[in-house]
């Protein structure tokens, strides 16, 4: 039996909108509704969809940076060596556990203070988290940097997030195709060395291929599929997975690559029906699909 | 056989910095044929939009051509003036830029923007004419004609970019450089944007420059490609020869670090280093200090960079193509 390192239940975060100043009505935006996965340690599960399917909402509930508005979410606690709730921890705990859990944001550039030097914003985490002594922390950043491939890393330290290029930009986010490689092994090796576990956010399922043991399909703020990498991307069931598997360019120019169609306002309608009564169902091989009748569209 | 819309000779191009000169293209040359289209891809910072930069001649302040010749349609562009230039934008060729969905003015209609461009043009055009000509662009980029009427902030990342592709065809132009137009989409989106440029292309007979990062998205759209680092190209032909037997020992790594969706899982390579500095001119092969398996002369920077003929149209760099 795997041990897990987090595991969710139920996870929802619904947003209230007012339908204007003078409107009384209360909409609620389901961004993410009724979801549930666990990661075992070291391993990576890839949560892909289209932008604005809830993702990214997940994982800002997960590490607490948004409260979630339902469900659970457990993590195994090292020193009683059992799952713990989230939600009973606090201070110290609270904070042991936000050192834990750590997110790697998509554009990094944006969220960089403009008035610090790269030094200073890579060492506060270190310094909130009072990690090693100020000489360890220093050296960190060295490596830090060396691994994103800023060398020398004495060039980077003293520079302000603006003065870094667009080209340098995108070394730290990640787009770049010689660093993509570096970065996406590092992370591995990560996993591997430390028993590092990953929620791997992309819409693109190439990437997750080569970073996730399994892999959940959202949809409109619910996982619709989700199966071991290899399994899902060469039997995926839902209309949905269909979609997104077959929207990837290949790089092969005589792969005639044929787009599955699907009809979004009708797939939005039958999924905005399934609902908790309806729980996603084991098809064997660990292969999971929400229940929701897509019969029709197949 | 089509003739040659565009072709570009020996094109070297500088930028002055405080820290020195940075030869940012390097004797590129390359020719795209009527409805043909044709892929730039590499790393960031090898050169890519300096390239498309300069067939605009929009290049920074600080850049400089100083050698080489860009005909477009028998007419050469290297040396116009400003005003000769402004004739030759967008009505010969024209720019999809990096994150261009961006660049809409928020507070002025999409429609009304794409009338300004128009307008420069062809001001003998009446308001009505120039209204049916937007109406047909956007059923071509498939949105809807009420877009006109509405606000940047009104459509989706998506839609903004079909609208731009909209404005890039507006005035007709005979090639269109489409400088990675999809990098901020996802990936359904994407392919979206992809068809629609693949279908536009082929009804209008479009000329296509198709500047990527994405080798994937580079081997789906283009008939032809070229390969770029530190400023110069190192292998160059027809897409599928690249692809099938890539000879450049950076287009196979380039083409080995790609992730794929089908086929067998493939262990990916990782490229290591970085690109180097242009700013001091480099003797010999560019790529040798990050040849993974260098060969003998390669190790030695014996050769001087050179394209050479591999098979009928396919040249690649000679010094890196018997390494590893």
């Amino acid at each position: 039996m795997k041990k897990n390192v987090i595991e969710v239940k139920n996870l929802e975060k619904y947003y209230e909108v007012s339908g204007g100043f003078f409107s009384r009505k209360k909409d609620i935006v389901k961004a993410v509704d009724d979801i549930s996965f666990e990661i075992p340690f070291g391993e990576s599960l890839g949560l892909v969809g289209q932008s604005g399917c809830g993702k990214t909402t997940t994982a800002r509930a997960l590490c607490l940076l948004d409260p979630k508005t339902g469900g659970d979410v457990k993590f195994y606690n090292n020193e009683t060596q059992d799952m713990e709730n989230i939600d009973n921890l606090q201070d110290e705990e609270l904070k042991k556990f936000r050192r834990n859990i750590q997110m790697i944001f998509q554009d990094p550039y944006e969220s960089l203070n403009p008035r610090w030097t790269i030094k200073d914003i890579i060492l506060e985490p270190l310094n909130i988290h009072n990690i090693g002594d100020l000489k360890d922390r220093e050296e960190a950043v060295v490596e830090i940097l060396k691994t994103v491939g800023l060398t020398p890393p004495g060039n980077y330290l003293p520079r302000y997030p603006h003065e870094l290029s667009g080209g340098q930009r995108q070394r730290v986010s990640m787009l770049d195709v010689s660093i993509r490689i570096s970065i996406m092994d590092l992370m591995l090796n990560l996993a591997k060395d430390l028993e590092v576990s990953y929620l791997y956010i992309t819409h693109d399922l190439a990437v997750a291929r080569y970073m996730c043991n399994r892999i959940a399909v959202m949809f409109n703020g619910k996982i619709v599929e989700i199966a071991e990498t290899e399994e899902l991307l060469n039997n995926p069931i839902h209309p949905y997975t269909k979609r997104l598997i077959s929207s990837i360019p290949v790089p092969d120019p005589s792969y005639d690559r044929k787009v599955y169609d699907v009809n979004y306002d009708e797939l939005d309608a039958i999924i905005s029906k399934h609902g908790t009564e309806n729980p996603l169902v084991d098809i064997g091989n660990e292969h999971y699909i929400a229940t929701h009748d897509v019969k029709g569209l197949i | 056989m089509s003739k040659e819309v565009l072709s570009v000779k020996n094109l070297n191009m500088h930028y002055e910095t405080l820290s020195g000169d940075v030869h940012a293209v390097k004797d590129v040359s390359f020719s795209v044929k009527e409805g043909e289209s044709f892929g730039l891809v590499g790393e960031s910072g090898c050169g890519k939009t300096s390239v498309a930069m300069s067939l605009l001649q929009l290049q920074a302040d600080n850049a400089k051509i100083s050698s080489g010749s860009i005909v477009l349609d028998g007419v050469e562009l290297v040396g116009m003036n400003e005003s000769e230039l402004r004739k030759v934008r967008w009505d010969g060729i024209s720019i999809v830029f990096q994150g261009a969905m961006n660049a809409w003015n928020p507070v002025v209609k999409v429609g009304e923007q794409i009338r300004e461009a128009i307008r420069e043009h062809y001001p003998e055009k009446s308001k009505a004419e120039n209204t049916e000509k937007i109406e047909s662009l956007f059923k071509m980029v498939g949105l809807d004609a009420a877009v006109i009427d509405r606000f940047p902030h009104e459509l989706s990342g998506g839609m903004k970019q079909r609208a731009v592709i909209a404005l890039a065809l507006s005035c007709d132009p005979k090639v269109v450089i489409a400088d990675e137009p999809t990098t901020a989409l996802d990936v359904v989106i994407q392919d979206q944007i992809l068809n629609e440029i693949k279908k536009v292309q082929e009804l209008l007979g479009l000329s296509l420059i198709y500047i990527s990062h994405d080798i994937a998205v580079i081997a789906e759209m283009t008939d032809q490609m070229a390969v770029m680092y530190a400023g110069s190209i190192v292998e160059i032909g027809p897409t599928d020869k690249v692809f099938s037997t890539p000879k450049h020992a950076y287009t196979r790594l380039l083409l080995e670090s790609t992730p794929s969706v089908v086929g067998e899982k493939k262990k990916l390579r990782s490229l290591d280093g970085e690109p180097p500095s242009l700013i001091n001119e480099i003797t010999g092969c560019s790529f040798s200090p990050r040849c993974p398996d260098p060969s003998d002369d390669c190790k030695n920077q014996n050769k001087e960079m050179k394209l050479v003929e591999i098979e009928p149209g396919h040249f690649a760099d000679n010094c890196c193509v018997d390494c590893g």
